[in-house]
């Protein structure tokens, strides 16, 4: 089942992802979707779903605990706002490591299952962080309200530097470039990016050869005398502090943590966004991401007025018709359509999204293969 | 099997495309405005942001038709509502400033996350120059926070929490609501004549800003009285169930359940609390009593019975016989079918009283605008003569004191005025609830 890749087309691919990402405003337009917030969200679950594909994806472990490292990544990237510096690099590299320490701990325990009994461990433990921070650590994380920057925090390392942030609340930035909007977006596309690339070179390791064998045999790699916990171990600190630089992201575009963050169900929408996309592919989970944001921001703010305006077409009652069963699928029951898709795709396409596509690319191919004989891969490049 | 990798130089040469398509969206970043959104085409864009479901869902529904409405009254359209009992008279009825009002609405699903997702949707991609709404203390201060950062003003919906316009108030952040504050020095009077002054008072209440702040205040207040407080329970916002947490009530030795509850939550924990017969009971030689600090109607309809005799504050009530409330009930009634919420009445007027200051200030910057509605005296708006405290954003009135009807003409008529507590007796220092506004942000844009 290991397919051979090219130099060529990773370095295609690579490219592709780039282009995309630097034109998403441009693209996502006509959708509705060229607006920074919401590309941000793109690229900050993107990262989160490709972090967590690396442990899913190669080795099977299905995490149900992941939104735990992205919360703790977010408190910490607002606290380093707080204590330290509103300088977005030292907030995203401590959320990064403390989501690699969170990853280290819950790891360690939970590895020592597998399956199911993995699962409901994370999921035991992600729990854990949610309750601890909606209340009981709450002057650390400040509940349910969530913690905010406030104007009276001390920020040492500006204070040393001598800078100054007027009387307002201070906003994040990079030396300078303000980390909302459309910088903001760019920073988070370019992280996106490089993360995606480090997710590619550990697909086309060895380490990723061992992480895929873990999945498809532990019991015969066991056999063969490999201790196979180091390598599990790593894969969950890996997309551990994948989760937790997303968190720390999501605290840079928007300097709030809340512990809802950390609810099971943000848990879940990561599961869910590897899936749709096509767990254990590339570019899958950031596909995923994608879809599920774009359902969330843009279906659920259609009322009844949009519909209207759709539907205008046709005659008053069929108008009338077609908003009150529509409207079904929009605005509150966004779910409810993403439920439909999410069925549709999991029966018609188990693969995700990505099965999609290449089945599509394969039509094409068919068409070519009648011709002319396709050189092997490796050949080319 | 030979491996290819990628070699430095091809990354270079990829972030080096990546680097072009930088300078694509600058493209996109649209002609120098004054302000953030500030509006050139014939409408301006109002964002509506309540929540459609979650525990607060009702008044987030009610919220939005208020809103609704009053921007159909704003644009001259209808019977016009509160615009004809209104102080001010700068509003014409042909839109803000020579704009007709748009709106976009959004769903909290009363969590900050998503709020304030969906508020900046409406700030970067629609346009909105204002964000109103809300039905939760949290989301409220979660979205206070982002519309100082993207400089724009909010307009508090439904918040009673004194956050909002204490520690943490924003310059651009008004209310109208009033606070836990003000309920528990209106309610501590009527407490004491209908309870006495010897009483053990049990707290439930909901884990979060809101439920702190009325805990507090409420504990305060009664405690001024010469009550005790025998304990204080934190319950999970939107638990469902509160069997496990009524049952120890009754072992407390406490004569007096306080419901730090809202929306679905109170009602759940009232119905629960008198199908266990806590209001049949005897403690300490005296009727148990229930109290709920903050009442609406929407939650008393859906606690039906079980509400009767019961105190609790309100901001608004339906049943007000001043031109104001019988101008936006009949108003209201007229397009709905059926009363108007305090959720309605409240964002009804947020709308109204931000569109009246901006025609006043003749432009929607949020700093002309904010200094509009800085110590604005107002009248006809259903509270009687009404004050925005220029010092902390907070509008000071009358309170109202309210207790379950006994006997119910219709099923809307659930409760009934005991009480109109004076502003002068609600009124607090602004220094006293700390927080610092800070400067009006207009945003960059």
């Amino acid at each position: 089942m290991i397919e051979k890749h090219s130099r060529r087309g990773d370095l295609l691919l690579l490219l592709g992802f780039a282009l995309v990402v630097a034109f998403a405003p441009t693209i996502f337009e006509p959708i509705g979707g060229g607006y920074p917030d919401l590309l941000q969200k793109f690229a900050i679950y993107g990262i989160f779903a490709v972090g967590f594909n690396i442990l899913f994806g190669l080795t099977g472990y299905l995490s149900f605990g992941h939104a735990a490292f992205l919360g703790v990544g977010s408190y910490t990237a607002v606290w380093s706002f707080k204590l330290l510096t509103m300088n977005v690099l030292p907030a995203l590299v401590l959320a990064t490591v403390m989501g690699g320490l969170f990853a280290l701990f819950i790891g360690f325990i939970a590895l020592r299952r597998s399956g199911i009994y993995f699962s409901i461990l994370t999921l035991a433990f992600a729990q854990m962080s949610y309750n601890l921070a909606y209340s009981v650590l709450t002057p650390i994380t400040n509940g349910e309200t969530g913690l905010q920057l406030t104007h009276g925090d001390p920020r040492v390392l500006d204070a040393l530097f001598g800078v100054q942030h007027g009387d307002g609340l201070p906003s994040t930035d990079l030396f300078g470039m303000s980390m909302s909007g459309w910088s903001g977006y760019y920073f988070c596309g370019v992280v996106l990016f490089a993360m995606f690339y480090v997710s590619l070179r550990i697909f086309r390791s060895p380490f990723g050869m061992m992480l895929r064998a873990v999945k498809s045999n532990q019991n015969r790699m066991n056999y063969t005398g490999i201790n196979t916990r180091p390598y599990t171990l790593a894969a969950f600190v890996i997309s551990g502090m994948y989760a937790g630089l997303a968190g720390g992201l999501m605290a840079v575009t928007d300097p709030l943590a809340g512990a809802e963050r950390m609810q099971w169900t943000a848990s879940g929408e990561v599961v869910l966004m590897t899936i749709l996309g096509g767990t254990g592919t590339l570019l899958g989970p950031v596909l995923g991401a994608g879809v599920i944001k774009y359902f969330e921001n843009i279906f659920s703010a259609f009322n009844e007025a949009t519909l209207m305006d759709v539907f205008s077409f046709l005659p008053e009652t069929l108008q009338h018709g077609a908003v009150a069963i529509t409207g079904l699928f929009v605005g509150e029951g966004w779910h409810l359509t993403l439920g439909a898709l999410f069925m549709l795709i999991v029966i018609f396409l188990p693969g995700g999204l990505m099965e999609g596509v290449n089945r599509i690319k394969a039509l094409f191919r068919g068409g070519l293969r009648r011709g002319e004989v396709r050189r092997p891969a490796t050949m080319t490049g | 099997m030979t491996r290819r990798t990628i070699t430095r130089r091809d990354l270079l040469k990829t972030s080096a495309v990546l680097g072009a398509g930088f300078a694509a969206p600058m493209i996109f970043t649209r002609g120098a405005m004054a302000y953030t959104n500030e509006p050139k085409g014939a409408t301006v864009t109002f964002g509506f942001n309540v929540p459609q479901t979650g525990a607060y869902a009702d008044e987030g529904a009610d919220e939005l038709r208020a809103y609704q409405l009053a921007v159909k009254h704003i644009n001259g359209e209808g019977d016009g509502g509160m615009l004809a009992t209104f102080s001010s008279k700068a509003l014409k009825g042909n839109g803000v400033n020579g704009k007709k009002v748009a709106y976009v609405t959004g769903d909290t699903q009363t969590k900050s996350d998503a709020a304030r997702a969906s508020a900046k949707r409406m700030i970067e991609k629609d346009g909105a120059v204002m964000i109103t709404g809300g039905s939760s203390s949290g989301v409220a201060i979660a979205v206070q926070g982002l519309c100082q950062e993207a400089g724009v003003i909010f307009m508090a919906g439904l918040t009673h929490s004194n956050d909002t316009t204490g520690k943490d108030k924003r310059a651009n952040g008004f209310r109208h609501f009033f606070n836990t504050e003000m309920s528990g020095a209106a309610l501590a009077p009527v407490l004491k004549n209908a309870f006495g002054t010897d009483r053990v008072a049990y707290h439930l209440t909901a884990d979060y800003t809101w439920g702190w702040s009325q805990e507090g205040s409420i504990k305060k207040y009664t405690e001024q009285l010469g009550w005790k407080t025998a304990a204080a329970v934190r319950t999970p916002l939107g638990a469902g169930d509160f069997s496990q947490y009524i049952t120890p009530v009754l072992n407390s030795g406490a004569d007096v359940l306080v419901l730090n509850h809202y929306g679905k939550d109170m009602v759940n924990s009232l119905t629960q609390a008198v199908q266990f017969g806590l209001r049949d009971k005897q403690v300490n030689g005296k009727d148990f009593a229930i109290v709920v600090p903050l009442y609406s109607r929407l939650m008393a309809q859906g606690a039906g019975e079980n509400v009767k005799g019961i105190f609790g504050s309100t901001n608004w009530h339906w049943s007000l016989q001043d031109e104001g409330s019988k101008a936006f009930v009949k108003s209201f009634g007229k397009e709905y079918g059926f009363p108007p919420s305090q959720a309605a009445h409240t964002c009804y007027c947020q709308a109204i009283l931000y569109a009246d200051a901006c025609q006043r200030a003749g432009t929607f910057m949020p700093s002309e605008v904010g200094k509009a509605l800085e110590g604005f005296k107002f009248d006809g708006l259903g509270n009687g003569p009404t004050e925005y405290r220029a010092a902390d954003h907070q509008c000071f009135k009358d309170v109202l004191v309210v207790k379950g009807k006994e006997k119910p003409t219709s099923k809307f008529d659930v409760l009934e005025v005991v009480e109109v507590t004076p502003r002068s007796q609600v009124e607090y220092p602004a220094e006293m609830l700390g927080g610092e506004l800070g400067p009006f942000n207009n945003g960059t844009a």
